[in-house]
């Protein structure tokens, strides 16, 4: 059990680093805002509740996983919320969600 | 492991710093001082400092943030050119530097035991603070106790602040409640529009001041205190006031009491010092406020956060309705 919790959370953690790297590399490279704004929500979203998770799994049944618990709850919603306020805003100022490349740098 | 965190989080302090220098677009300039604020925090807590990295990301990532983009709301999003290279002013920087660097090398290395300020009232501190002060926390002790009066003067800084904001600025422009609305940068038809948010926020609003009140009244057990607490209190009536508008916001609680709110704070910390006086004691000395000496630091310590507390709260509302009223006087 042991042995089995700590491959699951080393598993959790490095898909997380994975995602945020990704999600960085995306910020970066993607060619409009949308496709950024995406790329910074798997890192908002994926990336922080693996990581959390994978936390959760090494502190067993303790007062950390329950506030680790909280703030993975404080993740799922608020992270989601402020991609789609951001992207509704823009949509609104007139971002076109154009596959066309570069098209707001 | 820790030295590699130390230097990755310092490059990006320096990268952060120059990039602030760099960028003449002030929103972005704004989101850079708030990460910079934030990797202190990081940086904080890589030194064991929680308390101070909890104030600094309250503080600097949260609150100023939000202050600054309220402030420029009400002037211009760019920053305007500089005419001239000021050279000279580069050579006074550089030589002013050099100078702190070289002073710096008489002073004792970086964590040294033997350092002066480790030798001289911190071994109390840390030894008798629990037989003395009973605060699990030794920074609540020293900060509300044995520096009471320091922290006092804080508070009468952060009281100041508001009122010279207040002052300076005041609430006009906003007598119709179109302008208020206009003023908080949202109209109602947006308003309406942004149904998850709202909903969202709703929910939020009543965690976050329950929050507040957490680290308000956990102080004494773990990091936090007044200056957090009304800091957090605070931030979740700037969340309502940018969704739901001025106006509203200030319906739950007009500028006024705000302004009274704020005066009642430093009159319960000062307060708790002349009680103490009266009560035979020296200025802010809580041991003679129960029979306990402990009860009685408890006590103290409890009301002078209470009064920090709701001074920072009702300082930082304040400056952010002050500063967000302003908006409406440009259209």
């Amino acid at each position: 059990m042991e042995t089995f919790l700590a491959w699951a959370s080393t598993l959790c953690i490095s898909i997380g680093v994975f995602l945020g790297i990704t999600g960085a590399v995306g910020i970066f490279r993607l060619p409009n805002f949308f496709t950024r704004l995406h790329a910074a929500s798997v890192t908002d979203s994926g990336c922080a509740f693996l990581l959390l998770f994978g936390l959760m799994l090494q502190s067993g049944f303790t007062v950390p996983t329950i506030k680790l618990c909280f703030i993975l709850v404080f993740f799922l919603i608020s992270s989601p919320t402020a991609a789609h306020a951001l992207s509704k805003t823009a949509l609104r100022s007139g971002a076109q969600p154009t596959p066309s490349p570069r098209e707001d740098r | 492991m820790e030295l590699i965190i130390d230097i990755t989080l310092l490059t990006f302090l320096g990268l952060t710093a120059l990039a602030i220098n760099r960028i003449d677009k002030l929103f972005c300039v704004i989101m850079l001082s708030g990460i910079y604020s934030l990797l202190c925090a990081s940086l904080f807590v890589t030194m064991d400092a929680v308390d101070v990295a909890f104030t600094e990301a309250a503080v600097g990532t949260g609150i100023a943030t939000v202050l600054l983009l309220s402030t420029i709301g009400a002037t211009e999003t760019e920053q305007r050119s500089a005419p001239r290279r000021p050279l000279f002013a580069l050579l006074v920087v550089c030589a002013t530097g050099a100078i702190l660097v070289y002073g710096t090398m008489d002073m004792p290395a970086f964590g040294d035991p033997n350092a002066p300020i480790h030798q001289h009232v911190a071994p109390r501190y840390v030894q008798q603070s629990q037989q003395e002060v009973g605060s699990d926390n030794i920074v609540t002790s020293i900060l509300s106790s044995y520096r009471g009066f320091d922290t006092l003067g804080e508070t009468v800084v952060i009281f100041t602040a508001g009122l010279s904001v207040v002052g300076l600025i005041g609430f006009r422009g906003m007598q119709k409640f179109g302008d208020r609305q206009r003023a908080a940068g949202i109209t109602r038809d947006e308003m309406e529009q942004h149904l998850v948010l709202r909903i969202v926020i709703k929910m939020f609003i009543p965690l976050i001041l329950l929050f507040a009140l957490y680290v308000q009244f956990h102080g004494d057990f773990g990091p936090g205190g007044g200056f957090q607490a009304g800091v957090i209190f605070a931030s979740g009536f700037i969340f309502y006031t940018l969704m739901f508008g001025l106006d509203a916001a200030m319906r739950v609680v007009s500028p006024r009491t705000l302004s009274y709110i704020a005066a009642l704070g430093v009159l319960l910390y000062g307060g708790v010092g002349i009680a103490t006086m009266l009560m035979g004691g020296n200025y802010l000395d809580y041991d003679v406020l129960r029979h306990d000496p402990l009860h009685g630091q408890h006590l103290g310590i409890f009301l002078i956060e209470l009064g920090v507390g709701t001074t920072v709260f009702s300082v930082m509302v304040l400056i952010f309705f002050a500063f967000s009223s302003r908006k409406g006087l440009r259209q």
